[in-house]
């Protein structure tokens, strides 16, 4: 009896962390090969890479189409995060506080962009601003990023809000507070993290955004994921493992800041 | 208003955001309907009854539904024990693997699906020796299977359901193990009798998320699937920009929304249900 336990114990363990070790490997393997890949002093993709040099990191400093992207994207995102804040945190404030069936409609609709397929969202946008007769500028992908990214800022900033102590805002109040001076005071530093959190999300994913930029763009406001896209689509190309590298240690470095600053793993789940 | 708490903040808050969402959100998609239902006899449904009588157009479909459960199955079937592990697992892991799993989420798709096509060329029965010789505009074709497609949304999608099995895990009373087992049920029967069982709301969160991804993954499907393989994302693009055919591309935008849609309300349903007997 005991020994059958025994062997039951050890095949339920061998198995789970068997396939939790295989998932592992899965999410982590091939951002490593890329990255020592991206310092290859071949011309191809080859692992392990012939030699090691920073040749195609230098090649970057060249690449003009892609830096300019990169630009693009990044003014985009900031236009975008700065929107999806200064619109998203009150009305999640609003949600996050109204136990109003309305709050709920709302809630549900500003989440659907969440799960709902973005490719079609992008065309109805591009559909949209043809009808109505406005071009495709840098504004209408900011708009189409917020409606796909404010999503973020909503979720974590609601989170944060709901567990905030009422007892905290009225004894401010009690004590004469006004709602201005309590917001600012109390309210704001205790979501800070959340809205922080939620901002980096949003910049992120509007950084990476394909769906919605590939109706939106045209050939002034081309976008960095959508320029690697398409050189991928031509060919495999080793300075995309440069740009990759350098993407990895930059979402890597940012991430631990945030980690830091606002806590980012707690907020996410 | 008289009655108004400083803790409440008013729904009024959100009327920008609300406004935003009807004009850029709401009326666009209002116009792809209104889009889908044109054609060359006037407002009709034609573009429907195109999509629908088509085999080819079902088989788009079928597939890219089909193509999200494989992804899902296999998502869950490595998310759970890592999930598992993080939770049970000892203290010093735990920094260890909400790194692991963060860091994709948070890296561009574009970078993850070419991570992937590095690692499936590497794994490649011919590919590698192809690459390898610099045949650089071929290469890719090999990595146009199935496979290949499913194993590399498996991993951009991975996060997404490992965490909501966390949370869920992590709200199950550690002790319930130790009564299962102290009551002479082995670990397996411990795991799909109580763990299992336990973590559903989040093993239903998880598959809507991982699903509703991995079947809407346009860069993934692209790049790793090719030509070879066309899925729904694919085809309304194709649909939109190269033929230029702005009525049925909005019409098959509509028909992949309403399947979407619909399984997510399936997945909620569920949702409240296993959070009802949880």
């Amino acid at each position: 009896m005991r020994r059958r336990m025994g062997w039951e114990a050890v095949s339920f363990r061998v198995t789970l962390w068997g396939l939790a070790i295989l998932g592992v490997l899965l999410l982590t393997l091939p951002s490593v090969v890329v990255i020592v890949v991206s310092f290859t002093s071949g011309y191809s993709l080859k692992f392990p890479p012939p030699g090691y040099s920073f040749r195609w990191y230098v090649s970057l400093l060249d690449a003009w189409q892609l830096q300019f992207a990169a630009g693009n994207s990044l003014k985009i995102a900031i236009w975008t995060t700065t929107l999806s804040v200064l619109i998203g945190v009150p009305a999640a404030l609003a949600i996050a506080r109204s136990p109003t069936a309305r709050a709920k409609v709302l809630d549900s609709l500003f989440m659907s962009p969440l799960v709902l397929p973005a490719l079609s969202f992008g065309l109805a946008a591009l559909m949209f601003f043809s009808l109505i007769g406005l071009s495709v500028s840098p504004l209408t992908l900011v708009i189409g990023h917020v409606i796909v990214c404010v999503p973020f800022v909503l979720r974590t900033t609601i989170a944060s809000v709901a567990q905030l102590e009422p007892t905290l805002l009225e004894s401010s109040a009690s004590l004469g507070a006004s709602r201005l001076y309590t917001f600012r005071r109390i309210t704001l530093p205790l979501i800070r993290p959340g809205i922080m959190a939620g901002a980096f999300i949003a910049f992120m994913s509007s950084f990476d955004n394909v769906p919605v930029s590939l109706f939106l763009r045209d050939a002034r406001t081309d976008m960095l994921p959508i320029r690697m896209w398409q050189d991928l689509e031509g060919k495999l190309d080793v300075s995309i493992a440069a740009v990759s590298g350098v993407m990895i240690v930059l979402t890597l470095s940012l991430m631990m800041l945030m980690e830091r600053l606002a806590g980012l793993s707690r907020r996410l789940r | 208003m008289a009655t108004r708490s400083i803790a409440a903040y008013e729904l009024k808050l959100a009327a920008p955001l609300a406004g935003f969402f009807v004009l850029f959100f709401i009326a666009p998609l209002l116009i792809l309907f209104y889009v889908s239902m044109q054609s060359d006899t006037g407002t009709s449904l034609a573009q429907y009854a195109r999509f629908l009588l088509d085999p080819f157009s079902l088989g788009v479909l079928g597939r890219t539904l089909w193509l999200g459960v494989e992804v899902t199955m296999l998502c869950l079937l490595l998310g759970f024990p890592l999930a598992w592990a993080y939770v049970r697992g000892p203290r010093w892991l735990q920094p260890v693997l909400i790194l692991v799993v963060l860091l994709p989420l948070l890296t561009s798709v574009v970078v993850r699906t070419f991570a992937c096509i590095v690692i499936l060329g590497r794994q490649g029965i011919v590919n590698s020796a192809l690459v390898s010789l610099g045949l650089i505009d071929t290469p890719l074709r090999l990595l146009y299977t199935e496979g290949g497609v499913i194993v590399a949304l498996a991993q951009v999608q991975m996060p997404l359901m490992v965490l909501p099995l966390i949370t869920a895990l992590s709200r199950i009373d550690p002790n319930m193990d130790d009564a299962s087992a102290a009551l002479g049920a082995g670990a397996w029967r411990g795991f799909w009798r109580i763990t299992v069982p336990l973590s559903l709301p989040g093993i239903i969160a998880g598959c809507m998320l991982t699903y509703a991804a991995a079947i809407t993954a346009f860069i993934t499907q692209s790049l790793v699937g090719g030509g070879q393989m066309l899925f729904m994302p694919m085809y309304i693009y194709q649909q939109a920009t190269a033929l230029q055919n702005w009525p049925f591309a909005a019409a098959i935008s509509i028909v992949f929304l309403a399947t979407v849609l619909a399984v997510v309300s399936v997945f909620n349903a569920l949702g409240r249900l296993s959070r009802a007997h949880a």
